[in-house]
């Protein structure tokens, strides 16, 4: 009974700032401006604009989720394996610049980036051919790499030296090389941290809407972008509640996908 | 028993600062049940870990079959290791777990499906190929990670512990199943172990080790019966330890008490160390004994009584199906047979480990 009661004020706070905004997200997706109930802020998403905003993201984040993995799993593995007293460190390393806020590093990229910005000065400097992705798809994967790395970094490192060492030993035992115990004992193994990581990078990465602006110029637009504009610019609540919608909808149907998928490699429930 | 199967030769290894092994020989014979023996610390996994080749020595060679094997990988090596904890992969059905040496060697599906229905059949656990290991208990799971190994037709298995993580009786009935199964398969075992009693069961050859420095080899009886130092008598079951003097040939002082005894070529007049183990110990009628002493505890055991006598100055322990109650004065006799000579320890690892008094 007591311990119910100390629950109480996050169950305020999940009704306050969880559920009320999220009905409300759903009531102006689903409603037009005169509040009768309609399908066609849903259906929206079909305009070719938006598709194309819906496509561009969803290639973006792919992208980066695949390289914030194969950046994460050779750290993991390498941070796994270390002493733990140098691995706190270099975890620390690590999360140190997440201490920042998140706009500040973004725009710090911007300034790097920049025609004139410090790295074409050294670039420049150097004679080396100036680097020119300011305002292209690729700063926003750089962006977005960059934020979400430690979100991948961390759950894949977790679930790596929960492996038990000797479990590595009898692969190597019952007569498999380093890469057939790598291949059929530790990946699958540190599936799960696979998986959250994926979740943790591309959910993110397919919702942002300041690193694009911040780093991919106002040519850019992401889905994210589509739904700010609906809000801040054109005021249509209704149009960007109903892409919300359907945005939330494609993310819990690829999660629901990722699942089916772990518990096909992996032989039990996520 | 055969021929040398394992050679290790002049095998030292340390981590860090810490001296682990200090140049150690030591040979296994085919067909041998071998048992590493001793304390936390001694060793004892170091040298299985180095045989089965996860770790390497910094100097000396291992020899398998007459190749020199020091440097070679462990999934080279034609031996297989039973590990504690069991180590089973836990996203592979059983099947697969033992499948999975067999796989990597590319053999046909109709030899792999035979060998696993062999193998859960040795180790009485059939109709268990598509359960997943969490599902098992301790015991089943260890039987699995046999199987596992076996399946391989390695030349010599190495068990690590294989059965600290189970209980009492299950210890015991497991106890068995290995010797049965060393008895079928015909193969070499290596088994690591800090309990003295699961060692005098199962094994041809007792290995006891101490500080990184092997203290005795031998087999059951005689490291029970004969121990060489302080510390192999006080490690395997309980004993009476008494610094002593080796008066001439067959005679020996303890406790200023002249024992006849069987020992000779010590010398005369040399400090020794003398071992009496509990259940040698006669208690008699006070003045028909050796020497007189008073019961000073009482314990019921089950089979027998423990008792402690002090006597000359010093607590006997002396396990009796006879029951003598405390205060009792008594007779202590002990069979010249029964009291075994050592020399003095020459180093810290061949002392007791002070436990009691």
């Amino acid at each position: 009974m007591n311990k119910k009661l100390l629950a109480f004020p996050y169950i305020v706070w999940a009704a306050v700032f969880i559920l009320i905004p999220l009905f409300m997200v759903a009531y102006y997706g689903l409603t037009d401006k005169n509040g009768s109930f309609t399908l066609a802020n849903l259906a929206s998403i079909t305009t070719k604009e938006h598709l194309k905003a819906l496509w561009l993201s969803v290639l973006l984040s792919l992208m980066s989720t695949l390289i914030c993995l194969l950046l994460a799993y050779p750290l993991a593995m390498i941070l796994a394996h270390m002493k733990v007293t140098k691995t706190s460190f270099i975890v620390l390393i690590f999360i140190l610049p997440m201490w920042m806020n998140f706009l500040l590093r973004t725009l710090a990229w911007q300034t790097l980036l920049e025609k004139t910005g410090v790295l074409n000065n050294i670039l420049h400097f150097f004679h080396l051919p100036a680097l020119e992705i300011i305002n292209t798809p690729y700063a926003i994967i750089l962006g977005m790499v960059y934020n979400f790395l430690p979100f991948m970094v961390l759950p894949i490192y977790n679930s790596l030296i929960k492996i038990d060492p000797n479990v590595i030993h009898a692969a190597r035992d019952l007569g498999a090389n380093s890469v057939q115990t790598f291949l059929k004992i530790t990946m699958p193994l540190s599936a799960p941290g696979m998986i959250s990581g994926i979740t943790m990078v591309f959910v993110p990465a397919l919702t942002t809407f300041v690193i694009s602006n911040l780093l991919g110029g106002s040519k850019i637009l992401l889905i994210g972008n589509v739904i700010e504009q609906e809000f801040t610019q054109a005021g249509n609540w209704h149009l960007g509640s109903g892409l919300s919608l359907v945005l939330m909808l494609f993310i819990i149907f690829n999660m629901v996908i990722t699942a089916l998928f772990d518990l096909e490699g992996e032989g039990n429930a996520l | 028993m055969g021929r040398k199967l394992i050679d290790l030769v002049h095998i030292s290894k340390s981590f860090g600062n810490n001296l682990v092994l200090d140049d150690m020989n030591l040979y296994i014979r085919e067909n041998e049940f071998l048992t590493l023996l001793g304390p936390s610390g001694c060793g004892k996994t170091t040298t299985l870990r180095i045989i089965g080749g996860f770790e390497t020595p910094d100097k000396g060679k291992v020899i398998f079959d007459s190749e020199e094997i020091t440097n070679l990988a462990p999934n080279k090596r034609q031996l297989n290791t039973v590990f504690q904890k069991y180590a089973l992969f836990t996203h592979m059905t059983i099947e697969e777990n033992i499948a999975f040496g067999l796989k990597i060697k590319n053999k046909s599906k109709a030899y792999i499906h035979d060998k696993i229905k062999y193998a859960l059949k040795l180790v009485n656990l059939e109709g268990f190929e598509k359960r997943m290991p969490d599902s098992l208990s301790g015991g089943q799971q260890q039987r699995i990670a046999i199987a596992r190994a076996i399946v391989n037709e390695p030349k010599v298995l190495l068990l690590d512990e294989p059965l600290g993580a189970l209980d009492l009786k299950l210890r015991q009935d497991m106890q068995y199943e290995l010797i049965r199964l060393k008895n079928e398969l015909g193969i070499t075992f290596v088994y690591v172990t800090h309990d003295q009693e699961e060692a005098l069961t199962m094994s041809d050859t007792i290995v006891v080790m101490n500080q990184g420095y092997i203290q005795q080899i031998g087999s059951p009886e005689d490291i029970y019966n004969e121990p060489e130092n302080a510390f192999v008598a006080d490690f395997i079951g309980d004993s009476n330890i008494f610094p002593a003097i080796m008066v001439r040939d067959k005679l020996v002082k303890i406790l200023d008490t002249p024992f006849p005894c069987v020992d000779k070529g010590f010398g005369e007049n040399k400090p020794v160390d003398a071992v009496i183990r509990p259940e040698d110990v006669t208690l008699t009628e006070p003045e028909a004994g050796i020497l007189d002493g008073v019961v000073t505890h009482l314990i019921f055991k089950g089979v027998h009584y423990e008792m402690e006598v002090l006597a000359n100055g010093f607590e006997w322990l002396v396990h009796s199906t006879k029951m003598y109650p405390v205060g009792t004065k008594v007779g202590l006799f002990v069979d010249p047979f029964n009291i075994q000579i050592m020399n003095k320890p020459e180093s810290e690892d061949e002392e007791a480990t002070v436990i009691d008094e």
